[in-house]
């Protein structure tokens, strides 16, 4: 079976500067990925040219069997969550209007979205704009949306930072839910100690941009 | 999910920021209408009384500022709304026919009440029947420029000074439309046939059309 990532030396540079270098490793289905590196060892555009948002300048790879470096990627980015240092939302919109435009535009029929909302102890705030909410309630929502989309690949970048216990238990609970589903998880912290809570199959270390397998 | 329903949603959503936001009608609209005054009376009240003046600096203030309209959606967006968007599967020529479809509605709104504006303060007089064709014009003109900044805010997206850089792109490409927008009063004023400068301007704003959705996905594979 063809892994769900894979990279094959891939490397990001600005410029002459490399921020990714010669990077190699896939996921199967199932597995979790622990990433730990310092600020600026390239953790975060690693996982954007996983996320397909950056396209590797050197090497290459695939991303559920679509070449990262063809214009037919973009098939298979609704099957990709990325929780990112910035939650992602519509801050002029309020909680149930952002999960409402997302599946507007993918197309979601599934509902789900007031059952999403329990689940992330949201239920109370949804019509509360998202710029009045905290930065734990956005992640919160980030997670509520992830629960309701199902993706494949899931990509956390420091996603535990600044969230309380029970916040971080969304997390845990929805990296979980992935690999239960047969998809695979990549994790990325500065800091081991957030990367606890979940039973990585594999953890690497990122040093300038080079991996390292720690364990 | 189909390219116009996508489009249709990021226009509902565009405006719906716009509503909460107030951008357009709370403050841009109320300078240009001060614009307005201040060419009056920089051009000394002579020119108000005579009301010559009126449509040229309509259409000047009109466009001018309604760059500013149709390019606020590209300039709200962050990288992360961004990301956000595109890995929710949003088709990239959507992105711009939806935006263009907003700004078009904004602008329209915009350019009315502006319109209005100048014929209070500078009274001019215009030809029989001119109800009509300015509507054209107006409409015309409307739709090419939203697609115009929109296609310029897609070319500009994720460069550091988007917003002034996405302006120099417009300003030189936006003549055309002025051309074409203002010719149609002057044409009417000599009695003389307005198809040519509604060619024009279709002709422009069709052209814009194409380019916007052909380019969208290149644009978005060359900013990966």
């Amino acid at each position: 079976m063809a892994p769900l990532v894979e990279l094959k030396s891939a490397g990001v540079s600005l410029g002459r500067h490399p921020i990714i270098d010669d990077v190699s490793f896939s996921i199967e289905a199932g597995e979790t990925i622990g990433v730990i590196g310092p600020n600026g060892s390239g953790k975060t555009t690693l996982l954007r040219v996983v996320a397909t948002l950056i396209r590797p300048t050197s090497g290459g790879g695939a991303v559920l069997g679509r070449n990262l470096l063809s214009p037919r990627i973009r098939e298979v980015r609704p099957e990709i969550g990325l929780v990112s240092h910035h939650p992602a939302l519509l801050p002029e919109l309020t909680v149930k209007e952002n999960l409402t435009h997302f599946t507007n535009l993918t197309g979601d029929q599934s509902g789900g979205i007031d059952q999403a909302l329990v689940v992330v102890g949201m239920s109370d705030a949804r019509s509360r704009l998202v710029s009045a909410c905290s930065y734990g309630m956005q992640r919160r929502l980030e997670v509520a949306w992830l629960l309701m989309a199902k993706p494949k690949v899931l990509l956390l970048d420091e996603a535990k930072s600044g969230l309380d216990v029970s916040a971080q238990g969304l997390i845990d609970a929805l990296v979980e839910l992935t690999v239960s589903r047969g998809g695979a998880v990549i994790s990325v912290s500065h800091d081991s100690g957030q990367l606890g809570g979940t039973a990585f199959t594999r953890i690497l270390g990122l040093e300038h941009g080079r991996l390292q397998v720690v364990e | 999910m189909s390219l116009w329903r996508q489009s249709l949603e990021i226009a509902r959503i565009d405006l719906v920021v716009e509503r909460r936001i107030g951008d357009t009608f709370r403050i841009i609209l109320p300078f240009a209408v001060i614009a307005l005054m201040i060419f009056s009376l920089a051009f000394g009240f002579d020119i108000t009384s005579s009301g010559d003046a009126g449509p040229g600096v309509f259409w000047a203030i009109a466009i001018l500022f309604g760059m500013q309209i149709a390019l606020r959606s590209s300039a709200l967006e962050t990288e992360s709304r961004r990301d956000l968007t595109t890995l929710l599967g949003l088709d990239p020529a959507a992105r711009f026919l939806g935006r263009s479809i907003s700004a078009a509605i904004l602008l329209a709104g915009f350019t009315l009440v502006l319109f209005v504006a100048m014929l209070l303060l500078y009274s001019p007089e215009l030809p029989g029947a001119w109800a009509g064709p300015l509507a054209l014009a107006l409409i015309l003109t409307t739709i090419g420029l939203a697609l115009l900044s929109t296609l310029a805010g897609e070319v500009t997206s994720g460069l550091r000074n988007r917003t002034a850089l996405a302006s120099l792109i417009v300003a030189p490409l936006v003549i055309p439309l002025v051309v074409g927008a203002s010719q149609v009063l002057e044409a009417m004023e000599r009695s003389s046939g307005i198809l040519l400068w509604v060619l024009l301007l279709t002709t422009t704003d069709l052209v814009l059309l194409v380019a916007g959705v052909g380019l969208s996905r290149p644009l978005e594979e060359a900013a990966r």
